[in-house]
């Protein structure tokens, strides 16, 4: 072991130098014009100077560590390209999940990058500017290497070829879109808590964890590395999300009220966010690792339940709503793939009716609905299918005003039966998925009463006229190419097209 | 409650009743149908009488479904905006009372969806 | 009943050895072996010390090189010059 090691300064010291010796205070401006958005979300800050990164990391380090991550993924990367790595993968259909990802989850990285410069430049203190600038830059590295990885796979299949465009226009992705643009919109430390604690450190676990390691048991190592690759950074994230919130919190107690209806509103935002991560893991991966409700018990009940206790010294409880997840956790993502089984013929990726192999996966994973609720409808839809009647829904579905999902989620009590809210706002009407969709609404309606939802826009005369055609094509989506079944796609064809070819040069 | 800002906070809603070019928005939801996987949305003229929006919109929407050409459309039961109503065929949209955003829903005896359960 | 802590590290080859000292240095830390990963779960508080990762390693070890391998983790981080530390609670 080396004798010299403890020469240089510990990270203590080298993190105290970083984050509190650079700072100065204003002199020709007064300090609430520098910052001027750092204290009307009513957060009660005493001292700045109490603010710790537990990693202290130092940007001398930050770099030496980033530049290696870098090296490695790179090396997959080309590694992967160069290797035909697309033909290592378990199936086509798998490519489907990537095409949600690329569309609907690395945008949100720009976002977030977006989001972190913002409120790094206007925090007044320097602990929270250095850790949101690592953050941000963090972020961009996450959109860059997801696009760059995935590109390998725009080569060869579909729906992946403007995401940028159809994250802004296509309907399903307003969900993601609108759940970052409220974060943004929000102040700073409403920012923090939506995205670095709500969002990173209780829920991004369900995406990156369990769904990684999927990709991985599906042969797909571009999207496990960049997967990993970032969730490393990720890691870090959550840190700070738990970081910032005990600041806040023990800063001041006037902050508990703020910061707990903060996390009520956004653990609810990011669960159903996250109802298109519960499909993409239950419907997309041929070889499954774990189910939705299984990963839900793993990272909230228990991961979360442990988080609650701890942040209950503070004063924080459990976030409201936060056991109408566990009555939704037998069907939320057969309710969600029967959403996207319905419009298919106006999304940018495939759907199909789950095979028999794996209709006894899900019947195993989920035994008290399965066989009973979804079962019966696969079947039914199968059999229009081989007669020629694929089903597609032909009229626009009704959406939820805040989190702009179709409105198919049933009732807490009852898997049988639509969950229908609604509120009124200065003579308006305004309907609702779920109480905790509501009760976001009711706490900021005129934030809400802005939503963009993509059906209204549609019959507005936004979005490129009034047949599904022109909406298509307003979307750049490639009709009959990106959208409608995988059974009969282009996609279909070529997999089964390259597995022909192996079995030929087998035999 | 008001959105803490750092100003004025006041916007337009995005979904007005004057934007949809003389047409209001309309819900409709066939219950346990959920084959159907969400209510859907339709702009529609409040004159439309109730027997046009059975006769000629909902079999556009729903005919697809094995279940609805069994529809005894004298045994439905609909509810407006989640109240009881008990529509004739003449009445427009406008006199049963549906305004901009109207939810409709409406139930068929006997008929629970494929396998009887829901879908 | 004590809550567990809880982290997640890549499956790689430097990855394995931090997974050893950790299962050493905390006897009662349950490993769980996924595709591509290893997530171990330890009641209350988990450790993992420079020194058995560096004999492990056979080289010097930055405790801050675990960044390289971290995938997830659930409980309050204290970071030292030697070593890396969740717990739960005081």
């Amino acid at each position: 072991m080396a004798v010299n090691k403890k020469k240089r300064m510990g990270i203590k010291e080298r993190y105290s130098l970083l984050t509190r010796g650079l700072g100065w205070d204003t002199t020709y401006q007064p300090e609430e014009k520098v910052y001027p958005y750092d204290k009307y979300e009513g957060i009660i800050i005493h001292d700045w100077d109490e603010w710790e990164d537990p990693f202290r990391l130092t940007m001398d380090a930050y770099w030496k560590f980033q530049a290696e991550k870098e090296r490695k993924l790179y090396a997959v990367i080309d590694s992967f390209a160069q290797n035909n790595g697309h033909l290592g993968i378990t199936d086509a259909r798998y490519i489907n999940a990537i095409k949600i990802f690329l569309t609907g989850v690395s945008p949100l990285e720009y976002a977030a990058a977006r989001g972190f410069t913002h409120v790094g430049r206007h925090f007044g203190g320097v602990g929270a500017r250095v850790a949101c600038q690592m953050q941000a830059i963090d972020e961009l590295r996450h959109v860059q290497t997801q696009l760059h990885s995935m590109s390998h796979y725009n080569k060869y299949f579909d729906g992946l070829h403007n995401r940028g465009h159809m994250h802004d226009r296509v309907w399903y992705l307003s969900v993601p879109k609108s759940f970052f643009d409220d974060a943004m919109t929000a102040g700073p430390f409403e920012f923090l808590t939506a995205i670095s604690f709500s969002f990173e450190y209780v829920l991004t676990n369900l995406l990156f964890v369990p769904f990684m390691s999927g990709a991985a048991f599906n042969g797909d190592m571009a999207t496990v590395t960049f997967g990993f690759s970032a969730q490393s950074d990720e890691a870090r994230h959550m840190t700070l999300g738990l970081g910032v919130i005990k600041f806040m919190l023990e800063q001041d107690e006037r902050n508990v009220p703020i910061v707990q209806h903060w996390i009520d509103k956004w653990f609810w935002r990011g669960y159903r966010f996250l109802s298109l991560v519960a499909m993409m893991m239950d419907y997309m991966l041929p070889k499954r690792i774990m189910s939705w409700k299984e990963a839900w018990e793993i990272y909230f009940e228990d991961a979360g339940t442990s988080l609650f206790e701890d942040l209950g010294r503070y004063g924080i409880k459990l976030p409201k709503f936060h056991d109408i997840p566990a009555k939704e956790k037998d069907r939320l993502s057969h309710e969600v793939w029967s959403i996207f089984y319905n419009y298919t013929h106006a999304a940018a990726f495939h759907t199909w009716v789950p095979n028999e192999d794996e209709m006894q996966w899900l019947d195993s994973k989920y035994p008290d609905t399965f066989n009973k609720y979804y079962r019966p409808r696969y079947d039914h839809w199968q059999a229009e299918k081989d007669a020629g009647n694929r089903f597609y829904n032909q009229t626009l579905p009704m959406l939820c005003q805040t989190c702009q999902i179709p409105m198919g989620f049933t009732e807490p009590d009852d898997p049988t039966t639509i969950c229908f809210r609604s509120s009124e706002h200065n003579g308006e009407t305004y309907h609702f998925c779920s109480d905790g969709c509501k009760n976001i609404f009711d706490h900021e309606p005129e934030k809400y009463v802005q939503a963009w939802l993509p059906v209204h826009q549609i019959y507005q005369g936004n979005c490129g006229g009034a047949s599904v055609e022109d909406v298509l094509e307003w979307y750049k989506l490639n009709k009959s190419v990106d959208n409608m079944d995988y059974d009969g796609s282009p996609d279909q064809k070529l997999w089964e097209q390259w597995q022909a070819d192996r079995a030929k040069a087998a035999s | 409650m008001p959105v803490t800002s750092i100003g004025e906070y006041k916007f337009e809603p995005l979904d007005k009743r004057e934007n949809f070019h003389g047409n209001i928005l309309i819900y409709i939801n066939w219950e346990k149908h959920l084959m159907f996987c969400a209510p859907v949305c339709v702009p529609l003229s409040p004159d439309m009488p109730f027997g046009a929006l059975v006769s000629e919109l909902l079999p556009n929407v729903y005919s697809a479904h094995p279940e609805f050409e069994k529809i005894d459309w004298d045994a439905v039961e609909w509810t407006l905006d989640h109240k009881p109503i008990s529509p004739e065929p003449d009445q427009t949209l406008e006199d049963l009372g549906a305004h901009h955003k109207s939810l409709f829903r409406f139930t068929t005896p006997g008929l629970n969806g494929i396998g009887g359960v829901a879908s | 009943m004590t809550r567990n802590v809880s982290i997640t590290l890549q499956n790689n080859d430097d990855a394995r050895l931090i997974i050893e000292a950790i299962a050493e240095d905390n006897p009662e830390a349950v490993v769980n072996q996924y595709p591509a990963m290893v997530k171990i779960d330890c009641p209350g508080k988990l450790i993992v010390k420079q020194e058995t990762v560096e004999e492990k390693l056979g080289r010097d070890w930055d405790v801050q090189e675990i960044h390289l391998s971290v995938i997830s983790l659930a409980g309050n981080v204290d970071e030292e010059d030697d070593y890396f530390e969740l717990s739960w609670g005081a």
